[in-house]
């Protein structure tokens, strides 16, 4: 069979797979090369320099913002992996009934609606809530996140239940472990994994998250994502293509880590 | 072979001399002497129930779709008892084990545990452990830690623990690979682990869920054997479930065949094999031959079965059963004897198939029903027969058996 048909022989397979190798990936490289641009231009070399990165790491504003970035991922990536966790719990761990397909739809809501919308009816509802209650924090921004992030935290961890063999924690239950000990002596270490990625993947979500923040947060909470925007409204140095390498390496970085993590879990 | 295992399986250890037996007797005094001082093994009582299942129904599904997985089942399984529960798939057996276990509850019915009623318990309330087909081993601990965890979920100290589960260990003989994670370990010795692992917090029954089935045919017959030993050692009664009526015969005290979700028969081997009371039983156990025959009369608990030929023989009649007129008389191809003069019955010989052991000849009979006569082989002759040779039979004196149906 696979001596047949090897798509690795079809005719173009090169040319094609060259083209998506490009497409993906060399704007990325042009963005990292021009961040060690020593000259003022994003597009014209002007030689090896690492002052763009100097300058970004002494710009205040780069980073309170990436600051901020990280407090509304971190308490919104572990808010959305804790509810989506439990969610994943008991739409896997119940015997299917009419209406299972409908909560899965309501809990994966966020990916379903254009973002534009919910960005539109947050800025409404918070603006209201502002004006009773008179805060005006961080709290909505995270509140937001999480709201979005909890499907792609929920998608890993509920594949990684319905790939778990249920029979280990019948096993578990017949050998007198109450349903809350079979869940953490059993369930819970053989789903961390699906756990750890639900929390990097919501993590980077909400760390990248542009339209819902830029409508939702007040003065002065620009996150990353959304100074960089505003710079691009003035005038463009290799600045913002130092910011986005050093956010292109802690996204790598993390991605790394879970996928040693992972591939430990699997050995073991 | 059945009747070799009812006269061994009171006796002493039930093995072949053959067997790996050199050593099977390690482990075996500790096993069951701690077994006896945690008075967690209740003393023998030759029949008295460990487990009593009463007029147990179990339904799936609701309206139309209504299956009745067992229907209306009642059986007693005696104290130290290795009882079978036998049948096809879908015949209601898992569902029986499962509803004993814990992990199903009866629609009706009770299920009584030494006399307590354990239907309403859950699973981790029931001191029943189980043998799960897939073994359910936990992939993220050690072979020790597997076999620790149901004593540690009970609380115990952690000193008994760690005796607990080197004297498991030893039991199953996996000293040497206590440290090892579940996944790399044999599936031989995944078996193992899975048998200590249940057996470790003496439960009071073990279950076991078709737990050879994964194994091929060398180990199986290994485990076999090594199943028989720990229920011996251990002293606990054992409820296994397959599928497999040779393993069914060669392990079991008494059998319970199953079928539709009703037992239909519970018998020690001898009994299943030789005395089947209905014709899913005699079909499904061993090969068989099935005669219609006019029932003449009754004495000594015996009924007079006119075949088809004319001839007249005596039949063991399935208990509480009343023959009248018509009736199925069954006979197993090894107590049936070919003969070139005339028998009981006559017919001509269609096949002969060689096994080795034995040979099969396989007889159109002149009422035109099939009968296959079992011959043991020897080394200097042949069987004696050819294809179209004209035969009789002879069906011996203590042969034939008339059926419930």
């Amino acid at each position: 069979m696979a001596s047949r048909f090897d798509i690795r022989r079809q005719t173009g397979f090169t040319t094609i797979a060259m083209i998506c190798f490009f497409a993906l990936y060399l704007p990325i490289i042009t963005l990292v090369v021009y961040a060690f641009n020593a000259g003022n231009s994003i597009a014209i070399w002007e030689g090896v320099s690492l002052r763009w990165f100097y300058q970004a790491w002494n710009n205040s504003q780069v980073v309170d913002a990436s600051i901020r970035s990280l407090q509304i991922a971190s308490v919104a990536a572990t808010i959305a992996t804790i509810v989506a966790t439990m969610a994943a719990l008991a739409t896997t761990r119940t015997k299917p009934y009419p209406g299972l397909g409908f909560k899965y739809a309501f809990i994966n809501q966020p990916l379903m609606v254009p973002e534009i919308v919910t960005a539109v009816a947050l800025l409404i509802f918070f603006s209201r809530i502002k004006i009773w209650t008179g805060y005006s924090g961080l709290g909505y921004l995270m509140a937001a996140h999480t709201a979005f992030c909890i499907p792609f935290a929920y998608l890993p961890i509920r594949a990684r239940l319905e790939s778990m063999d249920l029979s280990l924690e019948t096993a578990a239950a017949d050998l007198y472990a109450t349903p809350w000990k079979a869940f953490r002596r059993v369930t819970f270490p053989l789903l961390w994994p699906g756990i750890l990625a639900g929390l990097m993947l919501a993590f980077v979500i909400s760390l990248d998250d542009v339209v819902i923040t830029e409508f939702v947060k007040s003065g002065g909470q620009d996150t990353l994502p959304t100074y960089m925007l505003g710079q691009f409204r003035r005038f463009i140095t290799p600045e913002i293509n130092a910011i986005s390498t050093v956010f292109l390496l802690i996204s790598i970085l993390i991605v790394t880590v879970f996928f040693f993590i992972s591939r430990k879990k699997d050995q073991e | 072979m059945a009747r070799e295992l009812r006269s061994e399986s009171h006796s002493d250890v039930c093995l072949p001399s053959h067997a790996p037996c050199a050593d099977n007797r390690v482990g075996t005094g500790s096993a069951l002497k701690s077994g006896r001082k945690n008075g967690v093994i209740v003393p023998e009582q030759p029949g008295k129930s460990a487990i009593e299942v009463r007029g147990v129904r179990k339904v799936f599904g609701t309206g139309d779709a209504q299956v009745a997985a067992l229907d209306t089942v009642s059986v007693s399984i005696r104290e130290n008892e290795f009882f079978t529960l036998l049948g096809p798939s879908g015949c209601g057996k898992t569902t029986l084990l499962r509803l004993i276990a814990g992990f199903d509850f009866p629609s009706a019915g009770e299920i009584l545990l030494h006399g307590q009623d354990i239907a309403p318990l859950p699973p981790f309330k029931r001191p029943v452990n189980t043998v799960f087909q897939n073994y359910a081993l936990f992939p993220h601990m050690t072979v020790a830690e597997n076999i620790g965890f149901g004593l540690e979920m009970l609380g115990k100290p952690k000193a008994e623990v760690k005796g607990r589960v080197a004297e498991m260990l030893k039991l199953v003989k996996m000293e040497a690979l206590s440290n090892r994670r579940t996944s790399q370990i044999s599936g031989g010795q995944q078996q193992r682990v899975a048998l200590a692992r249940a057996l470790a917090p003496q439960p009071k029954v073990l279950l076991l869920d078709e737990p050879l089935s994964a194994l091929d045919f060398k180990l199986r017959k290994e485990m076999q054997i090594e199943l028989k030993r720990l229920q011996h050692e251990t002293g606990i009664t054992f409820i296994f479930v397959t599928h497999d009526q040779e393993e069914a015969l060669t392990m079991s005290d008494r059998i319970a065949v199953m079928s539709s979700g009703k037992i239909l028969q519970v018998g020690t081997p001898w009994d299943i094999y030789d005395k089947p009371a209905e014709r899913f039983v005699a079909d499904f156990i061993g090969e068989t031959n099935f005669l219609t025959a006019a029932i003449t009369g009754m004495g000594n608990g015996k009924a007079r079965a006119t075949l088809k030929s004319g001839a007249t023989i005596d039949a063991t009649v399935a208990e509480g059963f009343q023959p009248k007129d018509n009736a199925t008389v069954v006979v197993r191809p090894e107590h049936a004897k070919l003969t070139s003069g005339k028998g009981d019955l006559s017919g001509t010989v269609e096949n002969i198939v060689y096994f080795g052991t034995d040979t099969h000849i396989h007889v159109r009979l002149d009422s035109s029903e099939a009968f296959t006569v079992r011959q043991q082989n020897t080394r200097s002759a042949g069987c004696g027969f050819e294809r179209g040779d004209k035969v009789g039979i002879l069906i011996g004196n203590d042969a034939a058996q008339v059926l419930r149906d």
